[in-house]
């Protein structure tokens, strides 16, 4: 089980080939050649990607995704580990149904699939989950979270926050305070006012990041935030971090790029929770990523099947794919605006997810001994999304006939070829 | 002329002031002995109806059967919010019907919007009230009342003062109402709690005040909308009496108001809540006379949407 990669430019500019051996990087140098060949011409190889909040839909909306073509979905969008929400059909609260996602993501092998457990029992927000069960299964789960639904009780989300320290977990949670969004369907501002839809306010979401640092602080727990999406948000995980609280944060690649005048037309492509927000809270969103304030991306890829878009908005379900765009757009709306680096994205989509959730085998330096977990990027390419070529079950991309720079060429998973081209492997050509 | 009309945003001025003059040529020859134009001869219309709304439904039936018009009515109860049938489904059964035009009322903001960007449909779209975005209809026909009590407004509402009282935030009739009225030129000062004032106000192009009774003697039109008293058990409002005293019309303050100014209603009105008995029967209000321009301002529509004759029903070379 030996081959090489030649051509490879890495984050410094060097062009250099890299051996690997068994899954793992056994050499890099130049005029390596062990085993078959694959010449990447110069392209930017750089640790898989890895998210940390993907809804796979599998078990119960196989109509939408599974955990197969949703590993598909990563590969191509150059990500070798992702991390499966709770919110499935039975939800993810026992020990049975992590192992069931974790065995079928196994079975796929285009990905590493950890799953999320839930928090609290069918997501009720009434009683906690069995979380040690979760974290001691062949899951072994350490990312907890009720996503879809927020941890609103005060109480509950301190015995979370608490209980979760004994195997080193992590909260993350989705902050929307219920009763401040009852029948919620965009950002509450000027153009919800126009279009007569009920209002999300900022402070809906603001408020429990607020309370939740705290409460973070109060017992000493980790509190992960997932999506931030407001500019009040940014500065109260600021304000966190400056007192020091193990607090970290995610916006998705949507949040920086989109904002709420794309409602006015009412295409339910555009309905996602939380909502798109302004431009002020955008141009929040980008600076807090950069100057490290939010820590990673996240997709929250969240398929849904026609039917539930293709109706009035306020029939329609919330979310958006992510996986494929999640790159490019992070690209688009981070390097092509000379706000981050290569080097910093590599920190924000690989590194730092992988260290926030403990996925031994993923975000590691280039070097010898590191697990082959890589993705090579055209960084200079660009594609034009077309959502009947994307490799999810469904087609609700709010990127559709967009240009976006930047391609994935190649994805290795565990030294494994998985992606080659652009296109998904079926039984490797170099492994 | 546009092929659907889903909000006031859809027309300038000029259209604006072309349908209602239409409506001013259809008043004349429904005074005359042939009610019954035949413009619309074997054309059909739909009044697709997501909501209840007798009122709004029987006057589009009307407006179209006047022209000539073959008419539906669809009621269709339940719309996928509620999981019934889908509007998708039900606009591909109208499409395969053969309509040539839609009214819809629907009880989701942007409605009508997506069955007219949809593609499921080819016929014209005429937006009857989508949730609480527009009702550009009511707002058309509230227009022509305006104008035909105060003739030095035929062509412009510049001077022209108007209050819209009441739950502005659910309100499709306000948000209509303050599109065409600033297009026209006129001043618009909303009236409401605060908790009734959606808070993107500020890009409306018009004043907004707390206290009824400080606006009343500095407009020509009082525009009254009903206010629903589920509205109370979000406490948007401590309760009806509270409300009623604040910003109810009740004899005094409808005495207050300027000798010429007149009182308007989109109906159904809440007697005792927003508008006292007297106030809704008095010789400031209009309310009769919007029911009776509804007609003639939906006929102008449903003319100028499916246009191809003239009004006589001579097909125009």
């Amino acid at each position: 089980m030996e081959f090489t990669i030649t051509n490879a430019r890495l984050l410094d500019g060097s062009i250099v080939d890299l051996a690997v051996t068994n899954g793992v990087i056994s050499e890099i140098g130049i005029g390596l050649s062990k085993g078959k060949k694959l010449d990447v011409g110069k392209n930017l190889l750089i640790s898989g990607l890895v998210d940390l909040h993907t809804h796979l839909r599998e078990p119960g909306r196989e109509d939408s995704e599974t955990v197969a073509t949703g590993s598909a979905a990563a590969a191509k969008g150059g990500f070798t580990a992702i991390s499966a929400m709770a919110n499935t059909f039975p939800v993810a609260d026992t020990a049975g149904v992590v192992e069931q996602v974790y065995r079928l993501g196994q079975e796929a092998g285009l990905c590493d699939v950890f799953p999320i457990g839930a928090v609290t029992q069918g997501l009720a927000g009434k009683a906690l989950a069995e979380l040690g069960a979760m974290a001691n299964s062949k899951a072994k789960v350490r990312i907890f979270s009720d996503d879809g639904k927020c941890v609103s009780d005060p109480l509950l989300m301190r015995r979370a926050l608490e209980y979760v320290k004994t195997f080193n977990g992590i909260i993350a949670q989705h902050a929307q305070d219920p009763a401040l969004t009852v029948d919620s369907q965009m950002n509450e501002g000027i153009v919800s006012s126009k279009l007569g839809l009920v209002g999300w306010p900022a402070v809906a979401e603001e408020a429990i990041i607020a309370r939740d640092i705290l409460l973070a602080e109060h017992v000493g727990s980790r509190l992960h935030i997932c999506h931030l999406s407001t500019a009040g948000g940014v500065d109260l995980v600021r304000f966190a971090k400056s007192r020091g609280i193990n607090v970290t944060a995610e916006v998705t690649p949507h949040h920086l790029l989109l904002t709420d005048d794309l409602v006015t037309n009412y295409d339910p492509v555009f309905k996602v929770n939380p909502p798109l927000r302004t431009e002020r809270d955008v141009m929040a969103l980008r600076k807090g990523l950069a100057d490290g304030t939010i820590d990673i991306v996240a997709t929250d890829h969240a398929p849904h099947p026609a039917e539930e878009k293709d109706c009035e908005w306020q029939g329609a379900a919330f979310g958006m794919l992510g996986l494929e765009t999640a790159l490019s757009v992070v690209v688009k709306s981070m390097i092509d605006t000379k706000m981050m680096s290569w080097s910093d994205l590599v920190e924000r989509m690989s590194i730092s997810p992988a260290k926030i959730a403990g996925y031994a085998n993923h975000g590691k330096m280039i070097k010898v001994g590191a697990p082959a977990n890589l993705t090579i990027i055209d960084t200079e390419g660009s594609w034009i999304v077309d959502r009947n070529t994307l490799a999810s079950k469904s087609k609700n991309t709010p990127f559709e006939g967009m240009q976006l720079p930047a391609r994935v060429l190649h994805t290795f998973l565990n030294g494994k070829q998985v992606l080659r081209n652009g296109e998904i492997m079926n039984g490797g050509a170099i492994e | 002329m546009n092929k659907h009309l889903l909000s006031i945003n859809d027309l300038s001025a000029q259209q604006v002031i072309e349908i209602l003059d239409t409506a001013g040529e259809l008043a004349k020859i429904s005074d005359g002995p042939m009610k019954k134009l035949p413009t619309l001869r074997g054309r059909t219309v739909v009044n697709l109806f997501f909501e209840d709304s007798t009122r709004t439904r029987i006057s589009f039936e009307s407006a179209a059967k006047r022209l000539s018009a073959d008419v539906i009515n669809f009621s269709a109860k339940g719309s996928s919010v509620s999981k019934g049938e889908s509007l998708k489904d039900t606009a591909q059964t109208l499409q395969a019907m053969g309509a040539d035009a839609v009214v819809i009322r629907h009880g989701a903001s942007g409605a009508a919007q997506r069955l007219a960007d949809s593609g499921w449909i080819s016929a014209s779209v005429i937006n009857a009230g989508d949730g609480t975005h527009e009702h550009p209809t009511q707002a058309l026909l509230d227009a022509y009342t305006i104008r035909s009590k105060f003739p030095e407004f035929n062509k412009s509402f510049n001077g022209l003062r108007v209050a819209i009282v009441g739950d502005i935030l659910h309100s499709r009739v306000a948000r209509s109402n303050v599109l065409l009225l600033t297009k026209l030129g006129a001043t618009v000062t909303l009236v409401a709690p605060p908790t009734l004032i959606p808070v993107g106000v500020v890009d409306w192009n018009v004043k907004v005040s707390y206290d009824l009774d400080s606006v009343l003697k500095e407009i020509d039109v009082l525009m009254m909308l009903r206010v629903q008293s589920e509205r109370m058990a979000n406490s948007f409002f401590p309760s009806e009496r509270e409300y009623s005293r604040g910003y109810g019309l009740d004899i005094t303050r409808l005495n207050s108001l300027n000798p010429n100014a007149i009182v308007m209603h989109p109906g159904p009105m809440n007697r005792g809540l927003e508008i006292s008995a007297e106030s809704a029967d008095s010789h400031k209000s209009v309310v009769l006379a919007q029911v009776s321009n509804g007609v003639l301002v939906r006929m102008a529509v449903l003319y100028q949407l499916l246009g191809g004759a003239t009004l006589t029903g001579e097909v125009s070379v």
